[in-house]
């Protein structure tokens, strides 16, 4: 058995897989798929917020001084923010 | 009072459901369950039964309608046959994975190609991994009863999952019977109200059937294995209170005329009658010959098998389908493995016939315990024989 930790056993299973959490899928680390990670230009950046509108994913939104980031926790790092940017403020490095 | 009447298996199954008192109907018209459901939209439409009955478009949408409402906590029923339980296959696993007590009868027909409206058990075998507790019915009264019990075992908080009542197309859908209609307060004396622990409910918000990744999905079939494995239990424990109630039990297995019998024939649905008449035969002239009736597949009752032929020679199993390029009768295949690592076991000889309606008589389930003693005491036992095959 190997990364078993903190994931439930067969035994605790919820009735069909059931989740009885509202909002739990919050919890999932989607972030941990990425191969490539966004990186920002912000002398670049507009301000537009087309990345936050053609992220798949949702997750990105504008920091404390209004320039778009992504939630890493989420990014699986599509890249289509990066495609999608008018300034090519953002730029896709590979993950380490 | 509970009255015997000669009534068509079909009408029969209807009224079971009736009398379960079903909250949804959901199904698609197909040969040869057709007298079923359309019984129930009658009912539905006379107000005969306060249900909701679900004109669906085809059985892909009948079996999805339906795990929407057991979602709900309603009681579901439906019925299928053949084609149409192969367009629903794929929702049929979604209802055992998401653990939706719904009982569905199956009229049980061959598939195409060629087309062929009769039975066998070709329909059955390709649905047999989708998780539902399947239980074969031998005759209209089996048929009848064991909606109720259909009801009352996936219904059960140990088990919920959905089964299947497998009864023969036409030999058993389509022929008027002697059966026993019961009282609607025995009925609910033994079917308790349906009571699902997470239902959908607004107040009570859960998810159903999200996604699985690959650090879930394991754990989560091997609880589904492990519950419809132990369902057995409580598959005994509702035939035996059926039984002290209604007087009339069942077994996984029956054994018919066992006792000193080296050679027993396996056989399975309405066939198992004529088998019995040709073991009946077969002992008048001195062989001591039985049958074993299989009622229960899924959970595979393995321990009844291999206490049941511990004793014996030779066992013959009569397949009604056929896996093609493989080991010939599915049944036969399972119980062979069942018993492989048993140090005493009896040879295992299968047989495939009554394939797309044709007739196994008396004289020929006599040939098929003949000609398989022969094969047995030969030591020639191949894979499978296909039995009535014109050469």
């Amino acid at each position: 058995m190997t990364e078993s930790e903190g994931k439930p056993t067969w035994q605790q299973i919820e009735i069909g897989a059931i989740i009885t959490e509202p909002g739990s899928a919050r919890q999932y680390q989607t972030g941990d798929w990425r191969t490539q990670r966004p990186t920002y230009a912000h002398e670049r950046c507009i301000k537009c917020g087309l990345c936050s509108i053609y992220c798949p994913e949702g997750c990105i939104e504008p920091n404390e001084e209004g320039y778009f980031e992504a939630d890493l926790f989420y990014c699986k790092g599509c890249g289509i923010c990066a495609r999608e940017c008018w300034t090519k403020a953002i730029n896709m490095v590979e993950e380490e | 009072m509970t009255q015997r009447v000669g009534i068509e298996v079909s009408r029969a199954v209807a009224i079971a459901a009736r009398l379960a008192n079903v909250d949804v109907v959901a199904a698609y018209p197909i040969t040869p369950q057709t007298h079923i459901v359309e019984d129930l939209s009658e009912m539905v439409a006379s107000g005969e039964l306060d249900a909701s009955y679900i004109p669906v478009e085809s059985e892909h949408s009948a079996m999805s309608s339906c795990l929407g409402s057991a979602a709900v906590g309603a009681r579901t029923f439906t019925a299928t046959a053949s084609q149409g339980m192969e367009l629903m296959h794929e929702v049929l696993y979604v209802a055992s994975g998401m653990r939706l007590p719904i009982v569905m009868a199956v009229a049980n027909r061959a598939l195409s190609a060629p087309i062929s409206i009769w039975g066998d058990h070709s329909d059955v075998m390709s649905v047999r991994d989708t998780g539902w507790i399947q239980i074969f019915v031998t005759n209209g009264q089996e048929a009848f009863d064991n909606i109720f019990c259909a009801f009352r075992i996936g219904e059960d908080r140990r088990v919920l999952l959905p089964v299947m009542i497998h009864l023969d197309g036409f030999q058993l859908t389509h022929v008027i019977e002697p059966i026993y209609l019961e009282d609607q307060d025995k009925v609910d004396k033994f079917l308790p109200p349906n009571e699902y622990p997470l239902p959908l409910d607004p107040d009570r918000p859960v998810t159903m059937g999200a996604f699985g990744p690959p650090d879930i999905y394991t754990e989560v079939k091997k609880a589904q294995d492990v519950v419809l494995t132990s369902s057995k239990e409580v598959i005994l424990e509702a035939w035996k209170e059926f039984g002290d109630i209604f007087g009339r039990y069942y077994s996984p297995i029956q054994c018919y005329r066992c006792e000193g019998a080296k050679v027993l024939l396996m056989t399975m649905g309405s066939f198992s009658e004529t088998a019995m008449s040709a073991v009946d035969a077969m002992r008048d002239d001195g062989n001591a010959v039985g049958l074993l009736n299989l009622r229960l597949w899924r959970p595979f009752p393995f321990a009844e098998i291999r206490q049941a032929v511990k004793d014996i020679d030779v066992l013959i199993v009569f397949d009604r389908a056929l896996s093609f390029g493989g080991p010939g009768g599915p049944v036969c295949s399972e119980v062979r493995s069942a018993l492989y690592n048993l140090d005493k076991k009896p040879k295992v000889v299968g047989f495939v016939g009554g394939l797309g309606g044709r007739v196994v008589s008396l004289a020929g389930f006599r040939e098929i315990i003949e000609r398989g003693t022969r094969i047995a005491k030969e030591g020639t036992e191949q894979e499978f024989e296909m039995f009535g095959v014109r050469e």
